[in-house]
């Protein structure tokens, strides 16, 4: 959902990011430069430079391959057009690592109704993805994405805002992560269990519906409440909730702070450990889709650091937000626990730190 | 796995319903000159979009379920 009115352009800024994720063995690092210019008084341009450098020795990768780095970088453009209160746009985003290329173009169309009030969008993307593996030349699939998006802001009273999301997104084509693997139950190995590639279907498709709040307090703060269904045809379901509050002081600064809570179950053609080889047509062991819950909480500043203006800069900020993240899995174990039977290992659990800071410019 | 509509005839229905009632006026209950709270930069549900397409990309990666994530989105390459 685009912030704001589908009637006005969004406004000229300029973003520098760095980012930092760290946790579960794995660090990913890079900077996000995103750019918007107005132009032709109906006209608004936005580009963005984003970049994934990669390390990983995460539990998969410790358990049944070697650690190992990789970059992805994204590049992505978009254009909107505003007609009377309507708003279109268009965009392209292209991503590229040595062993996944990914394109998608993408259409919306937003505009304000009942005096302003209700702004409704509609969006349509395409994706083409291309999936190789490292060390086989001779590996290549495709697959082919689509997203169907609706999306509501209401206002609901002077202080009460109201914002709705339904997403549809369909997938077809190469499905899994050519290198993760599924255990077996194997007697002939020291350990009791071997393993071999993970099979998915080769279709997808998820709905995901979000309702969300925002209120401004008698003083000013605001506080915000969110909450998002989603379902899917491989039997994923999950849930998710947020709060959160912000809170603007004298001298220029803002605070935020954030719970948000996420649950799902499994896939139907998951297991930690299948009975033999070859069990089932599908069978995955990616914990991305095994049962477990997620917390995270937030705490992040803002500092205002061009107040009145200077030369062809309007305001400035200077951010600084941190996620804490917990992970808990209940069918996903930790296999670098040894000599005890085959599926008693215990479950895995990690937490990750989420570091941004970044500066914003308006002109 | 349960049955579903196509995603075709979904977005065909949502495209026709928004279409349908943009057509209708109403008088609004909260006036222009009573919207200065809901201006307020911290009203936004998307204040920082560099921001929340980053936050929305940590969270794809590593969940299950996507969609209806109300930042600016884009693609992923995340499999």
């Amino acid at each position: 959902m685009r912030a704001g009115h589908a009637g006005v352009l969004p406004e000229d800024r300029a973003d520098v990011l760095l980012h930092s994720y760290d946790g579960g063995g794995v660090t990913i690092q890079g900077p996000s430069l995103l750019v918007r210019k107005q132009f032709a008084q109906k006209f608004s341009v936005s580009a963005n430079h984003y970049v994934d450098k990669v390390n990983s020795a995460s539990i998969d990768v410790v358990t049944t391959a070697s650690p190992y780095e990789e970059e992805r970088t994204q590049q992505s453009v978009g254009l909107d057009y505003l007609h009377d209160r309507w708003m279109m746009n268009i965009g392209f985003v292209n991503s590229e690592e040595n062993d996944y290329t990914a394109d998608t173009f993408s259409f919306g169309i937003s505009q304000d109704i009942f005096g302003d009030l209700t702004t409704v969008s509609l969006g349509y993307s395409l994706g083409n993805d291309t999936v190789g593996r490292r060390g086989d030349a001779n590996f290549s699939e495709e697959t082919e994405r689509q997203h169907y998006r609706l999306g509501v802001s209401q206002i609901l009273t002077k202080n009460l805002m109201l914002g709705f999301s339904f997403e549809t997104i369909t997938d077809e084509g190469f499905l899994n992560n050519p290198y993760r693997q599924v255990r077996y139950l194997d007697p002939t190995t020291p350990q009791g269990y071997s393993y071999e590639r993970e099979v998915y279907p080769r279709t997808r498709s998820s709905d995901a519906g979000a309702l969300r709040l925002r209120y401004y307090l008698p003083y000013r703060a605001a506080v915000h409440a969110e909450y998002r269904q989603y379902g899917d045809t491989w039997a994923i379901e999950a849930d998710t909730f947020e709060i959160g509050y912000t809170h603007p002081i004298e001298l220029g600064w803002t605070f935020e702070g954030r719970f948000r809570s996420y649950s799902q179950n499994k896939a139907d053609f998951y297991a930690d450990l299948f009975p033999r080889s070859g069990y089932q047509n599908f069978m995955a062991r990616d914990k991305e889709l095994s049962t477990f819950t997620s917390q995270t909480i937030r705490l992040g500043a803002s500092y205002d650091i061009v107040r009145g203006g200077w030369k062809f800069v309007e305001r400035g900020t200077v951010n600084v937000i941190l996620d804490h993240m917990l992970f808990d899995y209940e069918d996903f174990r930790d296999l670098r626990v040894t000599g005890v039977p085959p599926g008693s290992e215990p479950f895995y659990s990690f937490d990750a730190n989420v570091l941004q800071v970044f500066v914003s410019f308006w002109f | 796995m349960a049955t579903r509509s196509s995603p075709f005839v979904r977005a065909f229905v949502l495209a026709a319903a928004a279409f349908f009632i943009s057509g209708c006026s109403v008088e609004p209950w909260v006036k222009p000159y009573e919207r200065d709270h809901l201006a307020d930069p911290i009203m936004s549900f998307d204040r920082d979009p560099v921001s929340s397409s980053y936050t929305g990309h940590v969270y794809e990666a590593r969940e299950g379920a996507r969609g209806a994530t109300g930042g600016a989105g884009g693609g992923c390459g995340c499999n």
